[in-house]
């Protein structure tokens, strides 16, 4: 048997703006059921990082396969830029990205939100699509709120709003760009669980986080960015629980 | 009882005229207005420019003036075209610039640079993270355009957009100076031939009046429409 091509895989990413060179180099291989987060303190380029992963930035250099596909580049006046904007198209349709901000589409219900990609992008039946978006719906325990728009709900149900969302893309690998970042500590308990569930059912997940707690219990490799170079990678035990580096070890310190 | 001399179904079919070009040219200022909204947000120097040049020239330029250039003017191309053709391969087709086409180029053309303004300011006021959400889930750039920024802009774009469509109606009576028999050509006609200029210049207030009042219902329905889901019910 073929061996299955590795969800994603990034090598050598090198990003910059102007004349701040953010990302110096940066690879990441996810395996099926592979939960990596990276943290940093906040310009480190982890942001950064991960969207280039589903080119919301185009990195200058490196390369990006997704399902075993090589994403070609070509060089541009503008920079370099994908060279069939169909297959970044088809790329990003197998990841999903969650993002600090919910970015719910203000003008829809809940389940509309849920069903429009599949639907649109994918070609699912409506019928389908309705069916699998309220499933969703009750796994991320917002089944009374498929009717409502993100502007009635709380921060909290729009972020489990926008991980069904994600999860109807039925994703290779998910994507959360600081999912917590924009919630009240009150609200941040119900979507790490729903985080948590993900992982604990073998999602493949690349995860830009501040909770420390989070990547301790749940990933599989943690990645510590500072100035857009990896200062250290490794599973959780040792990077969080040993951490080598002076930077590592501050940004670790109890802060109060 | 109202008196209208027999000018009653001839002021009916002006207003039919004003009507039509009013929507039509509605129609194409809309088509241009979004052309050169994202022509000033395209990264192209050239597009830009050329946006820029439009909405500069049209809105410096009074409409009169404008109508008479693009009429008179555009005859004359026409002209020098056909001419051209006679002497060079004797085709001889000649060809009358349509004054209803003619005003519905102009009034389209003139308002499509203030709509590329209206759409300017909307497209930008669109929350850029749901673009990104868009994008992020694989839509391709015309699926995004049409299911999100679309919808979105228009919420931002409709007070404006409504407000153009009450000048550009007005605008419609400009076009009795190019021969066009709407209903105000048709009411000055009628006034001079009858020296009762009010019999048919209220009238022509208020058909006015009323086409202002039944479109300003049309685009609260659709302000309606397009708030769906931004709070407040």
């Amino acid at each position: 048997m073929a061996a299955t091509p590795l969800p994603l895989e990034v090598r050598n990413i090198k990003k910059r703006f102007g004349d701040t060179e953010v990302l110096k180099g940066l690879s990441l291989k996810a395996h099926k059921g592979d939960v990596i987060t990276l943290i940093g303190a906040s310009g480190s380029g982890k942001s950064t990082f991960l969207r280039c992963m589903n080119l919301l930035e185009q990195p200058d250099e490196g390369d990006l396969i997704v399902h075993g596909e090589e994403i070609r580049f070509k060089q541009t006046r503008h920079g370099r830029e994908p060279a069939d904007w169909k297959q970044v198209v088809r790329m990003r349709a197998r990841l999903s990205m969650v993002f600090q901000g919910f970015n719910l589409w203000s003008h829809m219900t809940l389940l509309e939100n849920i069903i429009e990609a599949p639907v649109h992008v994918l070609g699912k039946p409506k019928k389908e699509a309705i069916e699998q978006a309220r499933a969703l719906l009750e796994r991320v325990g917002l089944s009374e709120r498929a009717d409502a728009y993100p502007a009635q709900m709380s921060g909290g149900q729009q972020q489990r709003g926008a991980i069904a969302r994600a999860l109807a893309m039925d994703p290779e690998v998910m994507l959360f760009d600081e999912p917590t970042s924009a919630l009240d500590p009150e609200l941040v308990g119900d979507v790490l669980k729903v985080m948590r569930d993900l992982a604990a059912e073998g999602r493949t997940m690349v995860v830009v986080t501040h909770e420390m707690g989070f990547a301790r219990d749940v990933s599989s490799q943690v990645i510590y960015l500072h100035q857009g170079l990896v200062e250290e990678a490794g599973p959780p035990d040792q990077v969080l629980g040993n951490p080598q580096s002076p930077r590592l070890k501050q940004f670790l310190a109890p802060k109060y | 009882m109202l008196d209208l001399h027999g000018y009653g179904p001839r002021l009916l079919e002006g207003a039919g005229v004003t009507i039509q070009l009013a929507v039509l040219s509605l129609a194409l200022a809309i088509v241009l207005g979004l052309l050169t909204a994202s022509a000033k947000m395209s990264r192209s120097w050239l597009l830009h420019r050329v946006a820029t040049l439009y909405t500069t020239l049209i809105r410096g330029v009074p409409d009169l003036v404008l109508m008479m250039l693009l009429f008179f003017g555009g005859q004359m191309a026409l002209n020098l075209v056909t001419d051209a053709l006679y002497d060079r391969f004797g085709v001889d087709w000649y060809v009358n610039l349509n004054a209803f086409a003619a005003g519905v180029l102009t009034i389209g053309f003139i308002f499509g640079a203030y709509m590329g303004e209206t759409f300017r300011g909307a497209f930008m006021a669109v929350d850029h993270g749901q673009i990104e959400a868009g994008k992020a889930y694989g839509m391709s750039p015309w699926l995004v355009f049409r299911r999100i920024r679309f919808p979105l802009m228009m919420r931002h774009a409709l007070p404006g957009l409504s407000n153009n469509w009450m000048v550009l109606l007005k605008t419609t009576a400009l076009v009795s100076v190019i021969g066009l028999s709407d209903m105000v050509r048709i009411a000055a006609e009628a006034s001079r031939a009858t020296h009762e200029p009010f019999t048919f210049l209220i009238p022509v207030a208020l058909i006015y009046l009323l086409i202002a009042s039944v479109s300003e219902w049309v685009f609260l329905r659709l302000q309606k429409r397009y708030s769906v889901g931004f709070g407040g019910h």
